[in-house]
């Protein structure tokens, strides 16, 4: 790193922003759904991962944003891991500035107030923060708008500066302006001297107003090159190698991950500079021209290959560490012939240099998609040596840490995390027995006893997964094990395990929440001295959460269904006529064209199921994850550029549309006829019971989407998959020891399957149903939900109960027509899936049920005709109460 | 006549380790009351039990009070607090003499401005008003099951801090003193308020900001670390910073010391006489205490010291004696950087 981008590193401030609700739409739903707790982990998360200050922002039209803010930094407050590091109190409202001011007993930092309703309330305002001790960011905003030359932005600043220090005794250490970065290159002539002003301010800023700070939203600039991540990182870099000797003290970029300006091709550079400098009046097209050659080239594959030049065991650590698997065989068997015996290539270098990886993994310095390629580097210089092993007779090979059997258990199919920890598991050197999916009971434990295995770990997707482990744990207690068992996958849940599993299990039982956690725990389980500790621990831990879950004064009360069903969403269906679909009936879609679905793709997902937290695009320039990240992408794109063109799968699906209407207050009766008199199906739907007395919100529940009876309206359902032929692919990668392949063919057929999802339901509003035949939208504005219509999923918030999917099945006949089925937990098969409901109510959005009552339940149950103790056990983690 | 002696304590704080006064709790307890002479003519009828309202005494038993500040200013104390700590309304609600408290902060602060003026000795001293913490706290719920509730908020203790600032100031108070804090938003809440006063007054007290750790692990209650508490109220510009009660001189030490590090003001330190017996009294002897206080003077670290908890005039004389003659604390001068804060402190890298 040269000396300059040193320093533009050290000074970087990593700013958390997931906790923003006009940012993350997982932190939205969460604060939406008044889902506090699960809030919180995002903000754990970050600061767990780096952050030095966490932005908390509340500024969505739908909710009481002072309410919001206050109720989650006073529960930040009581947790001590988070509230460590300073706030910053992100709004556009200074009542809800004020509001969080309030609750923060640390110095925080205001972002932002500025001149733009003029000086008197500015001078207030910040007079006030004074008061209540706050640092603030100043946005190069006036009365007249945003400042764009670089006259404006000083002229801004500057007289912002002089009321703070003069008139408001505002410290000016405590100052951060924000001259606003703009994008250039956008073909528009008066934007190319944008980032010009921004340096020139920069610089007249730090020279004419002591002790100020200069910030700002980097990735703004390049934002005309999206897509493009060469090109972004050139224009980053040079745009910092500027914009620093300027004054810039703070970006939200991470700096220190940026190419060396040097390093940067001179062509490139040259032209990158051109643009950020207005030296031409073509420069823009000059860059664009030259653009194109460097799209999907990533600066991470360094040119530099002068490690080659290293001695074997250091060339063996830089492949494992770095993941190239390139040179791996050649070198292996250089170790071989040098160390005369493969064993010893294996217990030498090569287990150095997984733990290497595995100590970079546990200090965060390295990622799991990083982990995942150094295994599969592993996995090709051990079956490299494998014939030397057998020919030498060795008796077996290296030995273990330790045995762990993994499983997704009866009726799930999703493996990828589980895949994941598998990897990093071997990573650390355990054995690791994969049963794959859909793994009865008895086969777990008749495997266990078979192979003497020392863990078992557990995984499960879905709801009905949950009672499948419990059910495992309770044959395992039978059977007399007392081996440690590890309960992991996204339906799990620390409180479940604790509440539900244990008291079926005698053994150590350890709720995992994800890959990373899984190396202490199994670890500590398999040391002689740790392990006993460690065990008390959990055990004393998940007493106390039993003990919690068993006060009923540990739950916020519930409303009566009768209370929740009296405040539903109204509508005026006087004035909101249901829209009549285009093309009413069943469609089938047999092979849709893969290549259409690739801009649909929301890959923010992708990311978070490679453990790495961020939002997209931003986490390709984050500052802990952001390289880890970008080189996932390239593999990524690279991938689905195959999958397209060699047509690894077929998309297929179906959706219907019929005549529907509310059936009494939570259910939706579906007709075959547009007289409506031949009932077709019925919908059932859940309500929420939070008590919302005080917020003049509705208890929602889908079934309020839909008119009642009078008032002809529709309803719509659909079920789309990638295609089977991702788990074949997959399937050959694992054969190929390149876990790192198969878990992305999976992970990115999820997506595909996402993306048909989002893509079909555009058609649907467009022109099947055809209620929005005009809409134009970015696939930003797509996976920000920006349309009118929502299609939630079974399983999902809105509709927790995975048993809807047999009513959606059956409609569709989707075994037929779309080559789907359902497991006896509900999975479906292929595991890269969506299926769901359309409602096209324009007040129609996506909601948490969260947790129901006895009450509603029953009535559930009843309307169902489905056995209450069988409903309690599908709907296990949306419960306010202990099942008997 | 105000103003001198503001800058008179600026100009003996240049010079010299001022001493503050010890314990007012300590010494009625000395005195033995009763409920009948806590209640006194006036509050003969009282619905509730009052023994125990210490800070009412300043109306019912006012000569036993100028005792105990003569008695602390016959000690070597140059400043006495007023006997104020919990004359808020919040915290008196429980004797239901909520509508008293303006009453007893102005009694109070009247009494001892008296004291001292009425001293023959011809030393100059001064009167601190005293702001306790209240009885409740601002960042922590009262109900382990909800944790975003709260027994009172920031709006609510800036009303109650308010109304016992002006009655300090109208009773001739020098120095406002918000000491005790366990919870440093309810101590913004209160400076928020103190500086609301000045300004409607248009006159500025010296304000000393003394906060409290608790335990071992060196953290208030509310869990923020002293340099994270500094920098937190390090926007009024206080006269001093420091740390009182709690624990002994002898744990004390090594947060006063983190804190007198970063604090580029004066720096307080009343520490109580040592940690509590089985009976809740306090053992320590005044030399002890004078021993510890009188090291922290030569070592630099303190600008004022005095007592709390525990200590008498005994233990007040024998500080006032060791550290007479012993030069002040410099304070730092601090970088202009930004100093933000969490539980944690954060210093924006240079």
């Amino acid at each position: 790193m040269s000396e300059r981008d040193a320093r533009a590193s050290a000074r970087f401030i990593n700013i958390g922003e997931r906790t923003n609700v006009t940012g993350s739409a997982v932190f939205r739903r969460l604060i939406e759904a008044e889902d506090y707790e699960a809030a919180l982990d995002i903000a754990r998360r970050q600061v767990e991962s780096g952050a030095q200050v966490i932005d908390i922002n509340m500024d969505e039209g739908m909710l009481d944003s002072e309410h919001a803010m206050t109720v989650f930094l006073n529960m930040i407050a009581g947790e001590p891991d988070i509230a460590r590091v300073p706030i910053m109190i992100d709004s556009s409202k200074w009542s809800v500035i004020e509001a969080g001011l309030k609750c923060v007993q640390g110095k925080a930092i205001v972002n932002s107030i500025s001149l733009k309703e003029g000086e008197a309330l500015f001078l207030d305002q910040a007079r006030r923060l004074r008061r209540y001790g706050a640092a603030t960011v100043v946005m190069a905003f006036d009365e007249e708008g945003q400042a764009e030359t670089a006259e404006r932005k000083f002229e801004i600043c500057e007289r912002c500066y002089r009321l703070l220090v003069d008139k408001a005794d505002f410290p000016p250490e405590d100052i951060v302006f924000d001259p606003n970065i703009f994008a250039v290159a956008t073909g528009m002539e008066e934007h190319d001297n944008y980032a010009v002003a921004f340096f020139e301010a920069t610089r007249q800023i730090k020279a004419a107003l002591p002790h100020a700070k200069v910030s700002g939203g980097l990735s703004n600039v390049s934002f005309a090159f999206r897509g493009n991540d060469a090109v972004r990182e050139a224009m980053h870099a040079a745009f910092l190698y500027h914009a620093i000797p300027a004054g810039l003290d703070m970006a939200i970029v991470n700096a220190g991950r940026l190419p060396v300006y040097e390093d940067i091709p001179a062509p490139l550079r040259e032209a990158v500079e051109d643009v950020l400098l207005n030296r031409h009046a073509d420069a823009t097209e000059r860059l664009v021209a030259l653009a194109e050659g460097y799209r999907g080239r990533s600066k991470d594959i360094a040119a530099n290959l002068s490690w080659r030049e290293l001695p074997v065991d250091e060339r063996l650590s830089h492949a494992l560490t770095q993941g190239v698997t390139e040179w791996i065989e050649e070198d292996v068997e250089e170790a071989r012939l040098a160390l005369g015996r493969p064993l010893a290539v294996i217990e030498g270098p090569l287990m150095a240099g997984m733990n290497r990886v595995g100590d970079l993994f546990a200090e965060g310095k390295m990622f799991l998609p990083q982990v995942v390629k150094s295994a599969r580097v592993m996995k090709r210089a051990v079956a490299w040596l494998t014939p030397f092993l057998e020919a030498e007779k060795a008796d077996a090979g290296p030995s273990s840490a330790g045995k762990v059997l993994l499983a997704t258990v009866k009726g799930d199919v999703h493996d990828i995390g589980k895949n994941i920890v598998g990897v990093v598991l071997q990573c650390n050197n355990y054995e690791i027995v994969d049963l794959g999916v859909m793994t009865p009971a008895a086969r777990i434990l008749e495997t266990a006893r078979h192979e003497s295995v020392d863990i078992i770990g557990l995984s499960g997707l879905i709801t009905p997964s949950l009672d499948e482990m419990r059910f495992v744990a309770a044959e395992m207690t039978r059977e007399g094990f007392d081996l440690p068992l590890l309960i992991g996958g996204a339906t799990t849940s620390k409180a479940h395990t604790a509440v539900r599993i244990a008291p079926n299990y005698e053994g150590p039982l350890v709720h995992v929440t994800d890959a990373s956690r899984a190396v202490g725990v199994v670890g500590a389980l398999m040391s002689p001295e740790r392990r006993d500790a460690f065990a008390r621990e959990i055990d004393v831990e998940y007493e106390r959460l039993r003990e919690a879950h068993s006060q009923p004064s540990g739950r916020r009360p519930r409303a009566t269904l009768k209370e929740a069903r009296a405040n539903h969403m109204e509508t005026d269906w006087t004035v909101c006529r249901p829209s009549i679909p285009d093309a009413p009936g069943l469609h089938v879609f047999d092979g849709w064209d893969l290549a259409t679905l690739v801009r649909y793709i929301d890959w923010q997902p992708f990311f978070a199921a490679w453990e790495l937290a961020g939002r997209y695009p931003d986490i390709l320039e984050d500052v802990a994850v952001g390289a880890a990240a970008r080189s996932l992408h390239t593999d990524a794109l690279a991938m689905l550029e195959q999958i397209v063109a060699e047509g690894w799968t077929q998309p297929r699906g179906a959706a219907g549309f019929w005549p529907a209407n509310r059936d009494g207050a939570d259910d939706i009766m579906l007709f075959a006829d547009e007289a409506r008199l031949e009932p077709l199906a019925t919908l059932h739907t859940l309500r929420q019971q939070m008590q919302r007395g005080r917020q003049g919100r509705p208890n929602l529940a889908l079934a309020d989407f839909v008119a009642p009876p009078g008032v002809p309206d529709y309803v719509g359902v659909f079920a789309v998959t990638a295609g089977d032929g991702i788990e074949v692919r997959a399937h050959a990668f694992e054969a190929e020891r390149d876990d790192y392949s198969a878990i992305m063919a999976k992970a990115l057929g999820d997506r595909l399957a996402e993306a048909f999802a989002e893509c079909l339901h555009e058609r649907v509003r467009r022109e099947i149903w055809g209620y929005a035949p005009d809409e134009q939208l970015t696939n930003e504005g797509l996976i920000a939900e920006d349309y009118r219509g929502i299609r939630p999923a079974p399983g999902y918030p809105a509709c927790p109960d995975h048993t809807e999917k047999r009513t959606i099945f059956r409609l569709l006949d989707a075994e037929r027509n779309a080559g789907m089925s359902l497991t006896e937990s509900c999975a479906m098969v292929p595991a890269a899936s969506v299926a769901g409901f359309y409602f096209a109510h324009p007040e129609a959005r996506y909601f948490g049920v969260g947790r129901i009552d006895r009450d509603q339940v029953e009535d559930y149950a009843r309307r169902k005709g489905m056995d209450a103790a069988e409903t309690e056990r599908w709907l296990a983690p949306n419960l306010a109460y202990n099942p008997s | 006549m105000a103003e001198d002696r503001k800058a008179a304590l600026v100009a003996a704080a240049g010079t010299r380790i001022l001493v503050l006064d010890g314990a007012m709790g300590t010494m009625i307890q000395q005195l033995g009351l009763e409920e009948a002479d806590f209640r006194g003519a006036r509050f003969a009828d009282w619905s509730h039990d009052l023994k125990g309202n210490n800070d009412l005494l300043t109306l019912t038993l006012p000569d036993s009070i100028a005792d105990i500040h003569n008695a602390f200013l016959d000690a070597g104390a140059d400043i006495i607090e007023t006997n104020t700590f919990n004359a808020n309304c919040i915290s008196l609600a429980d004797y239901g003499m909520e509508d008293l408290a303006r009453e007893i902060n102005y009694e109070a602060a009247r009494l001892a401005r008296a004291v001292v003026d009425g001293r023959q000795d011809g030393r100059l001293c001064w009167v601190a008003g005293a702001i306790g913490p209240t009885n409740r706290t601002a960042s922590i719920s009262p109900d382990v099951e909800d944790p975003a509730a709260r027994n009172t908020d920031f709006d609510t203790l800036r009303a109650a801090y308010g109304e016992a600032t002006e009655g300090l100031m109208d009773g001739g108070a020098d120095i406002i003193i918000v000491e005790t804090v366990f919870d440093t938003l309810n101590a913004k809440a209160a400076l928020y308020a103190v500086e609301e006063v000045f300004e409607a007054r248009r006159h500025r007290l010296p304000v000393i900001v003394s906060g409290t750790v608790v335990d071992l692990s060196g953290r208030t209650l509310s869990g923020q670390t002293p340099e994270a508490f500094w920098y937190s109220v390090r926007h009024v510009q206080p006269f001093a910073v420091g740390l009182n009660c709690a624990l002994g001189a002898e744990q004390m030490r090594g947060f006063l010391t983190d804190m007198a590090r970063v604090a580029d003001t004066l720096v307080s330190a009343y520490p109580n006489a040592g940690l509590p017996n089985a009976f809740g009294g306090y053992d320590e002897t005044p030399e002890t205490t004078a021993h510890h206080l009188g090291a922290w003077a030569r070592d630099g670290l303190v600008n004022l010291v005095g007592g709390c908890c525990g200590t008498t005039p005994a233990h007040i004389e024998a500080v006032a004696d060791t550290v007479a003659g012993v030069r002040p604390r410099q304070p730092p001068r601090m970088e202009q950087r930004m100093r933000l804060a969490g539980l944690e402190p954060f210093v924006f890298p240079a």
